[in-house]
């Protein structure tokens, strides 16, 4: 099939992200046992950003309700368990709000349960709370969502596994190269030092950062809780890419247990 | 940068299917569009098992090159058609996803050359601490591909990892597999 080239636009300038270096966990931590057979073995090849990873999808608008934003009133009762206002704002590294960007959340109900099959921890399902949520930011970058507090659970990970309570999120920014998924954590959860995904983000300062702050000030008194929880997402580049060398060294690999 | 610090990944999980997939996801154009694409693969694991509990994204240009976005300073073409340039598809319980779209055209590079017709692909799943990111090149753009700067920079014995398959006779069908791990691991990539 032919594709007509097209001719390069003259000056062709294009931004840079900076790009996260001993921030994000390695992919190879052998403490969570799924990495074993699902980290790639080889390092990254680092490539220029272009065009293709300096734009994105700027979805938003059509595909997020209002109601979308408040997961306590999905459905004909309301669900058990605390009530919290989660809000923060998704900025760049730059220090910029980033607006008009979609955030989706997934999370366990107040027993600590996912609304989904192969979650078999045997605590009771909420018929009132599916633990889905999305909504769009404001001009200032900021989001907000109404729920309920998710619950610790049990995994299969090492013996006596839990996870801290956690509120699953996927941010998009505005360039496939600020793409993001983590998760948000709760102050002061006795669970941070035995789990293994939250701590195998190398810098302990930077675990810290996915811990959402308590305020007395975004509670609604009589009603319900706040937390706030700003997310950083990559900014320009202190300076230029310029392409260098990659060296590729095949990685020897245990093909140990896993789950 | 005024070195706001960077918020760290964590892991999709695997209970990403009741929160990500949209019912319009896989279509970045509606199924009937004339001269929509398939793409169809499945992800894999060290061992080759299918992993059924991942998630794939795909962002591309449209058929001339461009991207609706305010950073491609030439826009979207505005031909009318209902092109949204990103795909999202849960891997089902045998590791398959499936995108259907249009082919992306040839873009142009900051040097004045010329990248071959891609997708970006983002691959997020259980187990992956960090999405990893590939491209999907096609078969029958060998002039291109020769000349593309991302895929003349890849060890030449894994190149094929990043090119899609003809499926059968069918130039509307291709298939992409994705394998993170092993001897036949696809070429990801830090940008």
């Amino acid at each position: 099939m032919t594709t007509h080239p097209p001719s390069p636009p003259a000056g062709l300038i294009l931004p840079s992200y900076e790009r996260p270096r001993g921030v994000h966990p390695p992919l190879d931590s052998p403490g969570y046992r799924s990495t074993a057979l699902r980290a790639p073995g080889r390092p990254p090849l680092l490539i220029p950003q272009r065009l293709t990873e300096i734009t994105g999808p700027l979805l938003g608008d059509g595909r997020v309700a209002p109601a979308d934003a408040d997961l306590t009133t999905q459905h004909a009762g309301e669900p058990l368990g605390e009530r919290i206002i989660v809000t923060g704002r998704v900025l760049d590294s730059d220090g910029r709000a980033i607006p008009d960007t979609l955030v989706e959340i997934w999370q366990a109900n107040a027993a600590g349960r996912y609304q989904h099959v192969v979650d078999n921890h045997p605590a009771p399902l909420d018929p009132n709370f599916v633990g889905v949520g999305r909504c769009v930011t404001d001009s200032e970058g900021r989001y907000r969502f109404v729920t309920i507090k998710p619950g610790a659970y049990p995994w299969r990970n090492h013996p006596n596994a839990w996870r801290p309570a956690h509120i699953h999120f996927s941010l998009f920014g505005r360039a496939f190269t600020q793409r993001l998924v983590t998760q948000m954590y709760f102050p002061d959860d006795p669970l941070f030092e035995y789990d293994p995904i939250f701590n195998s983000i190398p810098d302990p300062k930077a675990r810290q950062r996915l811990i959402s702050r308590f305020d007395i000030n975004l509670t609604e008194p009589d009603w319900a809780l706040g937390y706030e929880w700003d997310i950083v997402l990559r900014g320009s580049a202190a300076t230029v890419f310029e392409e260098q060398p990659v060296v590729r060294k095949p990685v020897a690999r245990t093909q140990g247990g896993q789950r | 940068m005024t070195g706001l610090p960077l918020t760290p990944s964590q892991t999709i999980g695997p209970f990403l299917a009741i929160g990500l997939p949209w019912a319009d996801g896989p279509t970045v154009v509606p199924e009937d569009t004339p001269g929509a694409i398939t793409i169809t693969g499945r992800l894999l694991d060290g061992e080759g098992t299918p992993v059924p509990d991942g998630m794939i994204e795909t962002w591309q240009a449209d058929p001339d090159g461009r991207f609706d976005h305010p950073d491609d300073p030439r826009g979207a073409s505005g031909n009318g058609t209902a092109f949204r340039g990103f795909g999202r598809c849960p891997t089902g319980p045998d590791g398959s996803y499936r995108i259907v779209t249009l082919r992306p055209g040839a873009l142009p590079s900051p040097d004045g050359g010329l990248e071959a017709p891609h997708l970006d692909v983002s691959v997020f799943a259980r187990g992956l601490l960090d999405r990893v990111v590939t491209r999907i090149y096609f078969p029958d753009e060998e002039e291109a591909n020769v000349d593309d700067p991302v895929l003349s920079a890849v060890d030449p014995a894994r190149r094929d990892t990043l090119i899609a398959v003809a499926d059968g006779g069918d130039k509307y069908r291709f298939q992409f597999h994705i394998r993170l791990q092993g001897e036949h691991e696809t070429v990801f990539f830090d940008v």
